[in-house]
């Protein structure tokens, strides 16, 4: 599936929430059911800094596709996590550089990828775009946060 | 949700009338009644003081000092008066101890630079606590660097108490300065800032207080204190943001040079030299904060005329059923647990991250803070990276506390 696609199936099943409680009892559920990454990549150097919650972040290049192991140590932002993974892991590169996330602002949570939030998300989104960027320039690098 | 009512009397002040005179809490967040549990990082405004501001702008505006016209003058009379305000409230001896500043953070920041520059050289050492807020860390920190000096910390214990023993030990003929948090804004403590100002002034050290936390709860006499220096900050006690306070005693000021220097400040200026004004202009460059003053003024009013004592006493009854409420939930941690603390609930419910924590809370209409609250080696003591924070005052109700216990059990049942 395209990254739209993906997009429009979130969009879909978030369009079910009548009561705003739901969204987050559903993101808190992804957040349960996402996989941990890792114990080999969840190190200091991969947490994304400067966030009052702990996140670790890698990326791995293959077949010309970008693919995304991501932890947190709140459910709440696994649960976001977990959509970002959906949306952008397994695509090209080119694609997630020119990705516009529009689905953020459609089920209503743009609030928590506020730069000025304390949370990790603003930074994600960049990072897994820089990821992306970089798997171009150097498509044999592998790694966490460069 | 219920509406909750306000039904318990057990203060001697209407705390409904109260409620009232803060517009931001009658309001709605997310459908749900706001209760308003931050207030360690900001407290709310009352009317008196938005509507004094507001109408400050729109009838008096003018700069102060200098000016020949009316209004100018009108508006020095009202700026100079805050100032006898804040030196009344603070039973200081002379108005010209008051200093504006930005705020806590900005009044640490001068004293390190300008008491720095006068009298700290190599291997001199400045004692600051283990609670510090970083504001009362940094620009130390930053003084160190410049001067090859020293920081020394006096520890807690688990409860949150300074251990005065190992201050006693920590205090020698290199120390030259104490810093020390009047109340911490993470444990709630209130720290024995006179027997620690008494024990510094046996080796003529002089200290400075940081009052953040401590002025909006209890009265504050810088006299009785004896302390060099006491700063705290306007939007901490219902007054506007963008305006603090730096108490210092005139020995210490008169001293001291400058930390900024520009206009307002200067006796004259020529190329080759400046000469300084008096105090307190010699520590106030460029034009002040001076409807920030005033409103801070009036916020100290406002306080005084419904009585710090019974604020106080109001707040003792809410600390005390919050903390037996909170420790009521099972498998919820509490930090903090002095003696003589204020109303300020910092806690874990199990291993729930703070941040699932609070931003279930906030869907409920309960804003708390999480996180380290800018004291991140307060939280290394506990070997944790941060908590929940609720910080109460005396516009916040027993009801509120059993609804953020019942919001905490929610967060239990979703998380656990």
């Amino acid at each position: 599936m395209t990254i739209q696609e993906i997009q429009e199936e979130i969009i879909k099943e978030f369009k079910d929430f009548n009561d705003p409680m739901d969204k987050y009892n559903y993101l808190i559920k992804l957040g349960k059911d996402l996989p941990p990454i890792d114990l080999k990549y969840k190190t200091e150097e991969n947490i994304i800094k400067g966030c009052q919650v702990k996140t670790w972040f890698y990326s791995s290049f293959k077949d010309g596709k970008v693919f995304y192991e991501i932890d947190s140590s709140a459910v709440m932002i696994r649960g976001f996590i977990a959509l970002l993974i959906r949306v952008l892991s397994g695509q090209q590169p080119e694609d997630i550089k020119n990705a516009d996330l529009y689905f953020i602002d459609r089920i209503g949570l743009r609030e928590n990828f506020s730069p000025i939030r304390a949370n990790s998300l603003f930074k994600l989104v960049n990072q897994m775009k820089s990821a992306a960027i970089t798997c171009q320039a150097d498509p044999i690098r592998k790694g966490g946060i460069f | 949700m219920r509406e909750r009512k306000n039904t318990h009397k057990i203060f001697s002040f209407d705390i409904t009338k109260i409620r009232n005179d803060f517009p931001v809490l009658n309001q709605k967040i997310y459908g749900k009644p706001f209760v308003y549990f931050d207030n360690a990082a900001t407290t709310q405004k009352p009317r008196i003081v938005i509507d004094t501001m507001s109408k400050l702008y729109s009838e008096y505006n003018s700069n102060v000092h200098r000016g020949v016209h009316y209004l100018s003058e009108q508006m020095t009379e009202m700026y100079e008066s805050a100032r006898k305000k804040i030196q009344d409230f603070l039973n200081a001896k002379n108005s010209y101890e008051i200093i504006f500043t930005r705020g806590v953070t900005d009044s640490i920041n001068a004293v390190a630079f300008s008491f720095g520059e006068l009298l700290v050289k190599e291997n001199d050492e400045i004692i600051i606590s283990e609670m510090e807020h970083h504001s009362n860390i940094v620009p130390w920190q930053m003084l160190c660097q410049r001067k090859g000096a020293k920081l020394r910390i006096i520890p807690f214990n688990d409860k949150g108490e300074l251990l005065l023993d190992e201050y006693k030990k920590l205090i020698n003929s290199r120390t030259k300065l104490v810093a020390i948090v009047h109340t911490s804004n993470s444990l709630g403590t209130v720290n024995p800032v006179k027997e620690i100002v008494a024990i510094a002034h046996k080796y003529n050290v002089p200290v400075l207080i940081d009052g953040a936390q401590a002025i909006q709860h209890q009265k504050v006499d810088v006299q009785a204190l004896d302390c060099d220096f006491y700063a705290f900050s306007g939007h901490k006690i219902y007054g506007p943001t963008g305006i603090g306070v730096l108490y210092g005693k005139e020995a210490w000021l008169q001293k001291m040079p400058p930390y900024q220097g520009g206009g307002d400040m200067i006796e004259q200026v020529t190329f080759e030299h400046t000469t300084y004004d008096e105090l307190p202009f010699k520590f106030e460059a460029g034009t002040p904060n001076y409807i920030g003053a005033i409103g801070l003024g009036c916020a100290l009013d406002y306080l005084t005329n419904i009585g710090l004592d019974n604020i106080k006493n109001y707040e003792k009854k809410l600390l005390d059923y919050g903390t037996a409420k909170l420790m009521s939930l099972d498998g919820l941690k509490l930090y903090g647990r002095a003696e003589n603390k204020t109303c300020i609930f910092s806690f874990l419910l199990g291993n729930i991250h703070p941040y699932d924590t609070g931003m279930l809370l906030d869907r409920m209409g309960i804003a708390v803070r999480t996180g380290h609250f800018c004291t991140q080696p307060l939280w290394d003591h506990y070997k944790v990276e941060g908590a929940v924070r609720a910080s109460l005052t005396f516009y916040n109700t027993l009801e509120e506390i059993d609804y953020l216990y019942e919001a905490l059990k929610k967060v239990q049942k979703t998380f656990g």
